[in-house]
């Protein structure tokens, strides 16, 4: 299945680099590096199973913008599934942006009713970090009033903390087709293996697809920030020429699991007690692999296999 | 003064040195650290402005990001950092900006230099260095006269982004540069050390753990514990590290692959955040930490705590992994060897039989004898 993602925004406005940092690996440094970006760059990110984004990440200069709206409309606008714009939160020229931005919406509009639109408020590491709220709260007022008649959905990101991961898990939890079958089995898991918390993983941009949790956390920005851990050492590993495979990290008060699940997820299983021998929980963890594997890929033989079971 | 009955070196610098904004927020200091510091190696951190003192402080001491560091604002006063509480290592910060003379005969350089182990001088590799070459010079004629144990150590530092002719370059013409100067004033005997380094990389991280090193007396028993630990348990490589700052003790006696250790790095990283996630920041680092990495290469990180600041990183093959239990005994004889040597260091201290290390190396000697029976 795929499913067209449009990345817009104005040029410089940082499309480029958060999509290399979310699917290509690169650590936020190392964006400084990329140049502008003509016209439309097209790339496929293989994403949990059968599902493949197809993004459009379209140069934002001012040439190109108005290309999309007029000469490439349909091209551009037809079957769009997401629309993810961009906007520079220290921007000189809102007017102009806003501008550009509610033509894009207009074209999407006619050309597919159907897609789901996401505003993004970036480089929000250039606000002092009390005002941030306030900021956002603003933008993100204006923006859904501007968006009218479509409903938008805004985030705040900067590509040096965790809000980026934040933003794009969302918006790909929001694609996946049975996320909810997805959801239920993750919590039928962990109710189970009377797990704390479990995280699932989509294996290559470590953005988290599903989650469980039984016990309140006073940290409400953890899963991103242990995808951002995780895979900030997922590219140490990869200068060694290695990858790595699982993780146990635990201390008096938690025992914490990584492990590779299905063969497009990683599983993070917490456990308060301890004391539990580790095997317990890998063996457990094993277990539930083959349940969704099959959840993941209905189409294959594993299917029949599946409600065989229950004939 | 209201520091006039502790004795520490912040309170000489006379208030004539133009210092109006020197007060005591700056110098968060503890008195009754000297216990516990008399045992912990003690390291100056001295350099011309814009160096890159307060950087590299930050980076290694204080988890900052290297980007961030170009927001910090250049130090208008002098600094006194103390990591007494969190690390193994005790480490304070001089800055020296341009309008003090350093030889003033009124600043008491005994208090300075008198305690010290190591003094870590900054250099600018991308900047003019000459000014920062004199400074050098008259800095450790002036602290060698006051304590001659003291180990000079060069960061010549920012040199990311310089190609590797041009730092080797840069490194002779200091190395050069520096020991003609001290020659010229007759003290050809000093031992100058010089590091390349970069809060961008690893290397500020390597350079601390080669100049830490040198300041721990007990240096040859830990590699000698380590080097029996390791090929009776199965494991190829193990640093223990300092957690908090991430510099490395000791290690066994193998070569130094500055990858691996790069590796074993970002791994305390990974425990140490996710264990602040999980728990609490305080309590990240406790007597129950442990942790397993696999590898598909055939590698595993087996990372566990040995006490309040230190832990020890071993890599090992996976096959040799199935053994755990004799890891996990050999790991707790050796993690007892080492909190007895640092013990007896503690007690030596206390009974202030300060020039009594010949004692300590016996007894370490003897246990640590018994230690390699229970480990085969």
């Amino acid at each position: 299945m795929k499913k067209k993602v449009l990345l817009m925004g104005k040029s410089g406005s940082g499309k480029t680099s958060m999509r290399s940092i979310i699917f290509a690996n690169y650590i936020a440094r190392d964006t400084t590096r990329l140049g502008a970006t003509i016209d439309v760059e097209h790339s496929h990110v293989k994403f949990l199973g059968n599902l493949v984004l197809n993004l459009w990440d379209c140069g934002g200069q001012e040439g190109f913008m108005k290309q999309y709206i007029a000469q490439q409309r349909d091209n551009i606008f037809r079957n769009v599934e997401v629309l993810i714009y961009v906007f520079d939160v220290e921007s000189q020229e809102m007017e102009r942006d806003v501008h550009y931005y509610q033509s894009c919406l207009e074209a999407l509009l006619q050309n597919s009713p159907e897609a789901l639109i996401f505003c993004l408020v970036h480089k929000m590491d250039l606000v002092p970090e009390e005002q941030r709220e306030e900021v956002f709260k603003d933008r993100e007022e204006d923006l859904i009033r501007l968006s009218k008649p479509g409903n938008v959905t805004c985030f705040r990101t900067s590509i040096w903390d965790e809000t980026l991961y934040k933003a794009w898990s969302s918006i790909v939890t929001m694609l996946i087709p049975n996320v909810a079958a997805l959801e239920d089995s993750v919590t039928h898991f962990a109710n189970v293996i009377e797990a704390d918390e479990v995280l699932l993983f989509e294996k290559a941009t470590f953005l988290v697809i599903s989650y469980f949790q039984s016990k309140k956390n006073r940290d409400s920005h953890r899963f991103e920030k242990v995808s951002n851990i995780i895979k900030q050492f997922k590219l140490s590993c990869s200068k060694l020429g290695a990858k790595f495979q699982s993780m146990e990290v635990r201390n008096s008060a938690f025992a914490a699991f990584i492990d590779t699940f299905t063969s497009n997820t990683y599983v993070m299983v917490v456990m308060s007690d301890p004391t539990l021998p580790s095997e317990a929980t890998l063996v457990n963890i094993r277990n539930a692999r083959k349940h969704f594997e099959e959840l993941e890929n209905p189409n294959n033989s594993a299917m029949n296999h599946h409600s065989h079971k229950y004939h | 003064m209201s520091y006039d009955d502790d004795d520490y070196p912040a309170d000489t610098f006379p208030k004539d040195f133009g210092y109006g904004t020197y007060n005591q927020d700056g110098l968060e200091m503890e008195p009754n650290s000297t216990g516990s510091s008399e045992t912990k190696p003690r390291i100056l951190l001295m350099g011309l402005r814009r160096s890159g003192k307060s950087s590299i402080q930050k980076v290694v001491f204080h988890k900052m990001s290297p980007n961030e560091t170009l927001f910090l604002e250049s130090t208008s006063k002098i600094v006194k950092d103390d990591i007494n509480n969190s690390s193994f290592v005790q480490f304070q910060i001089w800055d020296f900006p341009g309008q003090i003379d350093f030889i003033e005969p009124t600043f008491d350089s005994d208090m300075i230099f008198g305690g010290c182990g190591a003094l870590v001088f900054v250099i600018d590799a991308k900047d003019d260095y000459n000014e920062a070459l004199t400074k050098f010079k008259n800095t450790v004629i002036k602290a060698y006269k006051v304590n001659q144990r003291i180990k000079f150590e060069v960061f010549i530092h920012k040199v990311d982004g310089i190609s590797d002719d041009s730092k080797m370059e840069s490194q002779r013409d200091i190395h050069q540069r520096s020991s003609d100067d001290l020659s010229e004033a007759g003290l050809n005997q000093i031992h100058l050390s010089f590091h390349l380094t970069s809060i961008y990389d690893h290397s500020i991280f390597e350079a601390f753990s080669k100049v830490v090193q040198k300041l721990i007396p007990q240096l040859p028993t830990l590699e000698n514990l380590l080097n029996i630990f390791i090929p009776n348990s199965g494991i190829e490589k193990a640093f223990l590290f300092d957690v908090v700052s991430k510099i490395y003790i000791a290690t066994d006696s193998s070569p130094v692959d500055m990858q691996t250790y790069e590796l074993c790095c970002d791994m305390i990283d990974v425990v140490i955040d996710l264990s602040s996630i999980y728990s609490s920041e305080e309590t990240a680092f406790d007597s129950g930490s442990s942790s397993l990495i696999k590898l598909n290469n055939n590698t595993i990180l087996y990372l566990r705590e040995v006490n309040k600041f230190l832990a020890l990183v071993c890599i090992l093959r996976e096959e040799n992994f199935n053994r755990q239990g004799v890891i996990d005994y050999n790991f707790i004889c050796f993690r007892d060897a080492i909190s007895e040597v640092f013990e007896l260091r503690l007690r030596q201290k206390q009974l202030e039989n300060n020039e009594d290390e010949d004692l300590a190396d016996e007894h370490t000697l003897i246990r640590h004898g018994n230690d390699a029976a229970v480990v085969t």
